[in-house]
């Protein structure tokens, strides 16, 4: 299934920098969150957008992660040559990942 | 007994809508109105606009917004904090107290906060720009603006003096919504857990909408109702820093836990360490209860010690933008908006323009997110391309739209809609001053004596 089924999330931008939350609907997929959205992976889906490190932060109380992209605003939020240049529309298109759960997940 | 405010968020940016703000004053229960309208680059535009008219340098919405929510404001005693001093704080009280006398509120006592300008001090500093390598006096006659962030303390003082309306330039946007609990409870400044948790309530408020369903509604997954008319946030914000999220009843929106964890995470990297002028917050034990329909409670935002700089914003003439675009549709589109970018990138080598970045974009297909992310894509029945380059000056950014207008009668069939643009570019860049070396101020404009 994909992770939109099981999470929403929110794009923020400072500078160069993007960071994106990702937000179990119910608490009881944020270990599966925890598992399979992992730094490497939501670096390996924004290849070719995300130039610097992707790191991950983990926020259990609201069972959310929070993905800090640097090096992902083309050059800078005021400066951007990009259409987005806030990087905005990034959080729909991380919640096209792909995630595998079994029966006791769901 | 435990005192509690309500404090209102009447505007996330400075464009934003100005009817939720006087719903919130008339039908919010609320004491304090604070309008967060100045973005990043804002004050180095509005430095631009000042040097041109040393009247003007204020949020171009001030008049209207004033003009909107005094009257009510002023009959119920709710007190405005605002940003929108932007670049001229004194001269936008002045302005408001010009406002307040014209529709008979000759009481209305108005503060400016000015101190936010440190220019002078980073130049004489020439402190190490954070974004790339280089200086503020590096720069050179690039440099347009340098704003620090200030804290609460300011504010809050312009409060104790009395001040109705409180107008400051750059400060922090959590700060703005901070100085009322400082100045309504006593906080002590360096209470950091209690700065810390009223940093949280901040932080979740000032982004207006975007705690109450704005920029969050997914159909299907995350429906929202009347977004047309969306409610604005109240905070109800109670001495020990007990924290309930609402709005008004019968707004537009909605207020949950989901639109409040979003909100919580927005623009925030590390969530131990939210650094602010007045505290460096810890949101990472936060937690988010619904307790009634539209009434979330936020718990658990803590803080420590303040750190000794404050952030400063740094506006400059970065460069110039070129664009162009033109349209494509029906069998084929696809095809002919890749020959039309092909055509343009041969173009504008063959003519030798300068530009040290480009960009092609196809709308519709990649331009968001690269042609990577989206290589799954099916065939739309129209494409719009897009070509955008950086220049050192505007003569050649202008060459690139031309080159994508040339398209209607020397690019592939049938391309319409063209369209095209040259600007140049004031892009904001940060330094850290040593906090000492901003010196804040408050002065009052109107009101009767």
């Amino acid at each position: 299934m994909k992770l939109r089924e099981i999470a929403h999330s929110r794009t923020g931008d400072k500078g160069n920098t993007s960071n994106i939350s990702v937000i179990a609907y119910h608490e009881k997929h944020y270990p599966l969150l925890l598992r399979q959205v992992t730094s490497e992976r939501v670096k390996a889906h924004f290849a070719g957008v995300v130039e610097g490190e992707v790191v991950r932060y983990e926020l259990p109380n609201i069972a959310a992660l929070n993905f800090v992209m640097t090096g992902t605003l083309g050059g800078g939020v005021t400066r951007s040559l990009a259409l987005d240049a806030h990087g905005k529309s990034l959080s729909s298109a991380l919640l096209d990942l792909e995630i595998e759960a079994s029966a006791g997940d769901k | 007994m435990m005192r509690t405010i309500r404090i209102g968020s009447g505007a996330g940016y400075s464009g934003d809508r100005i009817e939720p703000a006087v719903e919130l004053a008339e039908k919010g229960g609320i004491q304090y109105l604070v309008f967060e309208c100045l973005g990043e680059r804002t004050v180095a535009l509005a430095q631009q606009a000042r040097m041109k008219n040393p009247e003007l340098g204020y949020d171009p919405l001030l008049e209207e917004r004033m003009r909107a929510v005094l009257p009510v404001c002023a009959s119920k005693g709710i007190k405005i904090v605002t940003n929108m001093g932007a670049a001229n704080p004194e001269g936008a009280a002045r302005k408001t107290a010009e406002i307040a006398r014209s529709l008979g509120l000759l009481s209305l006592k108005v503060a400016a906060v000015i101190g936010d300008d440190v220019l002078d001090a980073c130049k004489q500093g020439d402190l190490p720009i954070m974004e790339f390598d280089g200086t503020i006096t590096q720069l050179g006659n690039r440099l347009l603006s340098a704003n620090a962030y200030l804290g609460a303390e300011p504010m809050a003082q312009a409060l104790r003096g009395g001040a109705d309306v409180v107008i400051t330039g750059r400060a922090s946007d959590p700060a703005l919504f901070l100085a009322p609990m400082i100045h309504a409870f006593g906080w002590a400044m360096d209470d950091w857990n209690l700065l810390g948790q009223g940093t949280v309530a901040g932080h979740l408020l000032e982004c207006a909408g975007q705690i109450t369903g704005g920029y969050f509604a997914d159909p299907g997954y995350k429906d929202i109702p009347d977004l047309a008319r969306l409610g604005f946030p109240i905070g109800e914000v109670s001495e020990d820093g007990a924290l309930v999220i609402t709005k008004v009843q019968g707004s537009g929106g909605v207020v949950t836990a989901q639109t409040c964890k979003e909100q919580l995470l927005y623009e925030v990297h590390d969530p131990s360490q939210y650094i602010q002028p007045d505290v460096v917050a810890d949101f990472s034990q936060v937690r988010v209860e619904e307790i009634a329909p539209d009434r979330v409670r936020v718990s658990g935002g803590r803080g420590s010690k303040r750190t000794g700089t404050l952030k400063v914003s740094v506006g400059y003439v970065d460069s110039f933008i070129g664009e162009g675009q033109i349209s494509y549709a029906g069998p084929g589109a696809l095809a002919r908006g890749k020959l039309a970018l092909e055509i343009v990138r041969e173009r504008l080598r063959l003519t030798g323009v300068a530009a040290s970045e480009l960009r092609f974009d196809l709308i519709g297909v990649d331009s968001l997110h690269g042609a990577q992310v989206s290589a799954h894509a099916n065939e739309p029945y129209e494409v719009r391309v897009r070509v955008t380059g950086r220049t050192e000056n505007l003569r050649e950014a202008i060459r690139i739209g031309n080159e994508v207008e040339t398209l209607y009668t020397n690019g592939p069939a049938a391309g319409g809609g063209a369209w095209k643009s040259a600007r140049d570019v004031v892009a904001v860049a940060s330094v850290l001053l040593p906090r000492e070396l901003a010196s804040p101020q408050v002065r009052f404009f109107g009101g009767a004596t």
